[in-house]
């Protein structure tokens, strides 16, 4: 039998929800990681037992997990389940550690970006924003951090490196952090190339490497954001979360701090497509499984107002790849509702009809399983949710 | 035989419950105690100190004999009753926030 697997990552630890092929009925595990800030939880493709997630806390710094049991069972990779400790092959550690390049070949110039006050500020890793498995191999999955930085690691997480040309390209000094911080949030690896990766940072913009994350080139063009110096700027934008379709990956859509915008050549040229939605700032923004030209979103009030606009929690749909939008509230809150739905918290499945989920800021995780025709709370009181991923198994 | 009192999150991280206990070689320090506590427990690596710069985290304290010892040298010799195991080795997370 089919499962829909749902990974909730929230401020006090972390939740796997699961359901049949029907995703009417969920059963709920967890807290896992009780008390910890769990920032993202995604499974692989590849094997999809194998669960990568990132645990971290203000006072004990950045710790990865996994899974190879679908979430029953979790270790430090490098800590075999079981062996908390041992003589000769002693687990070290390592995965913890996230230690920016320094070398003299690709480091030494890295070493600043811009602060608040527009001071040069060095690099200091906070935390593992999000956790991206790769589509071919099991023990290879990236890490986008803050502050902002592309780590890889091909031996299922137990060792860490930064790929440094991404920091490196040569706009990092120009680099400054958002109200959140200067976090790496998201990253698309290209299922027909796969030496194309996309990646995004706030404040910094969207940028792809075409040779595997070697080299890397900003993609922004077409972005607009008044509030910074030169709204037009080649660096500098608040971008906050692409998606693709896997069928068609040189077509990208964003929600940017404002503004829903669309490319169709991999990022050369970005367009605005925000039409008549109501407002067009927000946070999340993904695909319909099936449908390369459905597209959702979850329009919030504004910058200063992280909250649905009138307290009405209303998903937005296009289904002509953005400009003409409806909005789906059946079965959501539409009176007396202030949460938020943060960038990393929507995920669609796989199954047909397509399911979508979201999770918010108030601690529910909604659910549709008809393509966003109607909703349903499948968990209702969690902590702020932080992070969705789905799981589509067979 | 030291015994160090770890916060809860870290005995959940380190699998271990109440105290734990460590041989330590002399002399005995807040440096040589986390240097054996990680070796033990390398789970633990990262989260009381930085990889890199042993630097004490900065929302982590470490005390012993109701003394704050965080600012001292970490190559300090602890006091006697700590390194008998008369008294515990404390590491606590900072009560902060609001």
């Amino acid at each position: 039998m089919s499962t829909a697997r749902v990974l909730v990552g929230t401020k006090k630890g972390a939740f796997i929800l699961t359901a049949d092929g029907k995703r009417q009925k969920w059963d709920v595990s967890g807290p896992h990681f009780a008390g910890w800030e769990m920032y993202h939880l995604k499974g692989s493709l590849v094997n999809p037992n194998r669960i990568y997630a990132s645990q971290t806390s203000g006072w004990f710094g950045q710790i990865i997990q996994r899974s190879d049991d679908g979430g029953k069972t979790w270790f430090q990779p490098g800590t075999p389940p079981g062996e908390e400790k041992g003589p000769g092959g002693m687990p070290m550690g390592e995965s913890n550690k996230f230690v920016y390049d320094a070398s003299p070949e690709t480091g030494k110039p890295l070493t600043t970006h811009q602060w608040y006050d527009g001071t040069q500020h060095p690099w200091e890793f906070k935390r593992v924003w999000h956790l991206e498995p790769s589509l071919t191999e099991a023990d290879t999955v990236y890490a986008g951090v803050e502050d902002a930085a592309l780590f890889v690691s091909r031996d299922g997480g137990q060792n860490w490196k930064e790929l440094p040309g991404m920091r490196g390209h040569g706009t990092g000094p120009k680099w400054g952090p958002g109200a959140g911080g200067m976090g790496l949030h998201t990253i698309l690896l290209d299922p027909k190339n796969h030496n194309r990766m996309y990646i995004a940072i706030s404040a910094a913009g969207a940028f792809r490497t075409d040779d595997a994350g070697k080299t890397w080139k900003p993609i922004n063009k077409g972005l607009h954001s008044t509030y910074i110096p030169d709204p037009d700027a080649e660096i500098g934008h608040c971008v906050h979360r692409i998606a693709l379709h896997p069928s068609r990956p040189d077509v990208l859509f964003m929600q940017k701090h404002w503004d829903v915008l669309r490319t169709d050549n991999a990022g050369d040229q970005w367009r605005e497509v925000s039409g008549n939605l109501p407002t067009d700032f927000g946070f999340v923004i993904d695909v319909h499984a099936h449908e390369p030209e459905t597209i959702y979103v979850v329009p919030i009030k504004s910058d200063g107002e992280h909250f649905p606009l009138e307290g009405k929690l209303r998903v937005y749909r296009s289904r002509t790849g953005g400009n003409e939008w409806e909005a789906l509230t059946k079965g959501l809150p539409q009176h007396d509702c202030y949460v938020n739905v943060l960038r990393d918290a929507m995920a669609v499945d796989s199954f047909d009809p397509c399911g979508v989920y979201f999770g918010t800021t108030g601690g529910q995780v909604y659910a549709s399983a008809d393509d966003g025709d109607s909703w349903a709370p499948i968990v209702r009181d969690l902590p702020a949710v932080y992070s969705v991923e789905v799981q589509t198994i067979p | 035989m030291i015994v160090v009192v770890l916060p809860a999150h870290l005995r959940t991280l380190a699998r271990v419950q109440g105290d734990v206990e460590l041989d330590v070689a002399a002399p005995v320090t807040v440096r040589s105690v986390l240097d054996a506590l990680e070796a033990r427990y390398p789970m633990l690596r990262g989260t009381i100190r930085d990889h890199v710069t042993l630097q004490r985290r900065p929302f982590l304290r470490f005390f012993a004999c109701e003394e704050d010892l965080s600012l001292e040298p970490p190559d300090t010799p602890l006091p006697e009753v700590i390194v008998s195991g008369k008294e515990p080795f404390f590491i606590i997370g900072a009560i902060a926030g609001g």
